[in-house]
């Protein structure tokens, strides 16, 4: 305990600690006036703002501020703003939208499709549209390659209507048989090596020779003389070397013994209601894919 | 007899760690039953080989377990910095997120590894060791509780231990700056209430009529901090032979009490724990009486009662209620006011000695130290703003917004206490070089500089990126966009961290000199002022 000093007008408490004294300071003027001004300013901001909680709800604020009620306003703003592109773009003639990238309604749709591709296709198609992996069964959108067209229309019927669902009467329909049933097996390995060879693999030449005619007797009804496939029956291209399920051997004798059946929903609003697509997010979703790079 | 039973106690830990790590459900939770096992092993033999040895009775200050916080402190901080710098590199270049790494030391990994090495490891070694030496000076009294001091010490390093290797082996609670799992904050809980009772004893049998205000901070971030720890951190485990748990709460109560916790965190420990150390640091080295005795007081209460309200303004825009949110923001604000005060009273303590600044590189390092305090205690309530926070929050902005305050606030004043201490602990006359301590304090000022300002630019630019919409409202930028624009200012930030650690390393090689240096001829001898 030391005496109280005096340096330079001001005193000293007259504690000490360690050799360590206090002034006696007054509260700087400004500090404590700011101090007030944020205090008085929080209590007017907590009366304009919802504030203080009671037991089940809280003040609501005279400015009848809320962060809900405000994106709400928000995206009903943005919806009504875009009223009238979505009502083109619900009848709008798709092939003739394509054609005009320089429309106010082409880019709604690119935009607005990349949105509902990511909210409802991405997860089997991938964020990237690119199938997520390689032969896992679900389409690259990205490639040429398309088993029930690529025209924008093509694609639109797609989504509408899915693949092989019961939600569509109309939904693309086709189915191979399983030919493990149906041919002997020495005449199954003889058409998977004719299949690999389609497509350029080096196969035995022996089994492919007798492959050819397996093939022309069972399957090219429907995938064509050629292999080159059919989009009406969703026969895929056999030639170009793109495996919706594998393309080395063991895989594509699964595919021949036990057949395929990839299924995609219908995503009409017709069909889900109240979870589906209306008519202009289906064609927003396919002017979206048929940009991607492979539409026709 | 206490020899007796310690060995007694001792020895049932290792057997029992030893079982647990054989029933263990996971690697994490095994290797720290082999760690834990390890250690009780050495203790136990120890104890046997040293039992019933007459140990003298000690007398004068306790300064070894302040001298091992010391090099603590620095280890730690080495430690931590290199981490961070490292994964600053690795957010610039993933590439250097190594395969054979995978799993242990890739980014997610590590992130936690640098924030605790800085924060507890490197803060709390600070904050332990200059508390309990500024405690014993300033209440002239040796550490009540003998060598329990020495139980927080290498208590507090297992702590670290358990939590760094448990975070680099995926044990977490996933909750930022609470990481560590049950069994380890179990752990800190019993060390933290010995620290707490080792201070408060001291105080109890201090020999002066008053308590230093440095004492109030300290004893207010302890207090805290262990109703913090406590609250954050109850959960249930999975198993009690596994590292899993889960929490007492859930969804958006949840993510209040975090973040509750998370401000307060930095409220508690990075604030009011480091104000501690300004009060006692920065008038001793300048040799000036404290500015005011009236703000001290009227700052600490305002403080502490308003930082506790503050943690909602982490939780904008979420599914947190807009009253809380309201609140928090209002508070952040009112605590403007509140945390300057601690700027005011250390800056102006330099008034009559202004001219120190260009002469004493150490009171300069105090001097930045206040600044950026300073300036983090205005940007965060103006970022708890909700217009603010609706661009800042989730940016780089906030990573700029903690950096300017840890590498300039807690990191610069645990610097020039450093720089204070060893001398002092070691009875040496002076440090080895004060040129050495310039070369330091410039280093890590530019480093913080360019740390600061490419993270309020990366910032700025990701909020206004994440938030354009075109016309139809559409978003313009994919987060992928917004990443690669970053990177040099990436880039930028590494280099920042690189200064900074260069400076840091200096200051180590600095201290060790001054501790191999000649000892002081005529020292006083340290004992407690009567």
């Amino acid at each position: 305990m030391s005496e109280k000093k005096d340096y330079n007008g001001v005193e000293t408490t007259g504690h000490e600690w360690d050799g360590i004294e206090e002034l006696n300071n007054p509260l700087p003027r400004w500090w404590v006036w700011v101090f007030y001004a944020t205090i008085i300013w929080g209590i007017g901001y907590t009366i304009a703002y919802p504030a203080w909680p009671g037991i089940k709800s809280s003040t609501a604020g005279l400015l009848g501020y809320s962060t809900r009620a405000n994106v709400a306003e928000d995206i009903a703003d943005v919806n009504a703003q875009n009223a009238a592109l979505r009502t083109e773009l619900a009848g709008a003639d798709l092939a003739a939208l394509v054609d005009n990238r320089d429309s106010e309604v082409y880019s709604y749709a690119v935009n607005g499709g990349r949105a509902v591709f990511a909210a409802n296709c991405s997860q089997c198609h991938g964020s990237g549209a690119d199938g997520v992996a390689p032969a896992n069964g679900y389409p690259n959108l990205r490639d040429d390659a398309w088993l029930w067209g690529g025209t924008v229309e093509d694609i639109a019927f797609t989504v509408a209507h899915g693949i092989r669902n019961e939600q569509s009467l109309d939904a693309r329909w086709s189915e191979m048989p399983a030919f493990g049933d149906i041919l002997p097996e020495e005449e199954v390995e003889q058409v998977v090596q004719y299949v690999l060879s389609l497509s350029g693999n080096e196969t035995d030449a022996a089994l492919a020779e007798a492959g050819a005619e397996v093939f022309d007797l069972n399957c090219s009804s429907c995938h064509g003389v050629e292999g080159m496939g059919d989009t009406f029956q969703g026969a895929p291209n056999l030639t170009d070397a793109i495996w919706l399920y594998g393309g080395d051997e063991d895989s594509v004798t699964e595919t021949v013994m036990n057949s395929r059946f990839g299924v995609m929903p219908a995503w009409s609003d017709d069909y889900r209601v109240g979870a589906g697509l209306t008519q202009d997010e289906v064609n927003a979703v396919a002017v979206y894919v048929h940009q991607l790079g492979g539409g026709q | 007899m206490w020899d007796w039973i310690k060995i007694a106690v001792l020895g049932l830990v290792a057997l029992l760690a030893a079982l647990t790590a054989n029933f263990a459900r996971d690697l994490a939770y095994q290797v720290h039953a082999l760690i834990v096992m390890a250690v009780a092993a050495g203790l136990f033999i120890y104890t046997v080989r040293t039992a019933g040895e007459e140990k003298p009775a000690a007398t004068g200050y306790m300064d070894g377990v302040v001298r091992a916080g010391v090099i603590a402190t620095a280890f730690w901080g080495i430690a931590g910095f290199l981490v961070g710098t490292f994964i600053a590199f690795q957010l610039a270049f993933p590439q250097l997120n190594f395969d054979f790494l995978q799993g242990y030391g890739n980014f997610g990994r590590l992130r936690p590894l640098h924030t605790s090495a800085v924060i507890f490891a490197f803060g709390g070694n600070a904050l332990i060791a200059s508390s309990l030496y500024v405690v014993q000076r300033t209440s002239a009294a040796r550490l009540w509780g003998g060598n329990a001091a020495w139980f927080v010490f290498w208590g507090y390093q297992l702590f670290i231990v358990l939590a760094a290797t448990g975070y680099l082996m995926g044990a977490t609670q996933s909750r930022e700056y609470a990481e560590p799992e049950w069994y380890v904050d179990l752990w800190l809980t019993i060390v933290w209430v010995v620290y707490l009772g080792i201070f408060l004893g001291t105080i109890v049998k201090r020999k002066e009529p008053h308590i230093y205000v440095a004492n109030w901070f300290y004893l207010s971030f302890i207090v805290t901090v262990a109703m913090l720890h406590v609250v954050n951190n109850m959960a249930i485990p999975v198993s009690f032979m596994g590292a899993r748990s889960v929490s007492a709460m859930a969804g958006v109560q949840d993510a209040m009490t975090q973040w509750w916790y998370g401000h307060n965190a930095v409220g508690f420990f990075l604030t009011a724990g480091f104000l501690g150390m300004m009060y006692y640091f920065v008038p001793k080295q300048a040799e000036r009486p404290v500015f005011s005795y009236k703000l001290s007081i009227i700052h600490f209460w305002a403080l502490i009662f308003i930082y506790i309200w503050a943690g909602p303004h982490h939780l904008h825009y979420t599914a947190l209620p807009d009253w809380a949110s309201t609140l928090g923001m209002v508070f952040s604000i009112i605590l403007w006011m509140p945390s300057w005060g601690g700027m005011i009273n250390g800056l102006m303590t330099l008034s009559g000695a202004w001219d120190k600044i260009r002469t004493d590189p150490i009171i300069r390092m105090m001097v930045i130290s206040i600044g950026f305090y300073g300036m983090s205690t205005f940007e965060g309530p103006m970022m708890s703003i909700r217009a603010v926070n609706s661009l800042s929050h989730y940016t780089d902005w906030t990573i700029g917004h903690v950096h300017s305050g840890a590498l300039g606030w807690n990191g610069m004043i645990t610097f020039g206490a450093l720089y204070f201490l060893t001398p002092r602990l070691w009875n040496r006359a002076r440090l080895y070089s004060l040129s050495l301590v310039n070369w330091h304090f410039w280093l890590a000022t530019i480093g913080i500089v360019l740390y600061a300002a490419s993270m309020w630019v990366t910032g700025i630019m990701e909020g206004l990126m994440w938030r354009e919409v075109d016309a139809q409202g559409f978003l313009v930028n994919s987060f992928a966009d917004t990443v690669s624009a970053k990177f040099p200012m990436y880039v930028v930030r590494g280099l920042g961290g690189v200064l900074y650690l260069t400076g840091a390393i200096i200051m180590c090689y600095n201290l060790w000199m001054t501790v191999r240096g000649q000892k002081e001829v005529s020292a006083a001898a340290a004992t407690p002022a009567e």
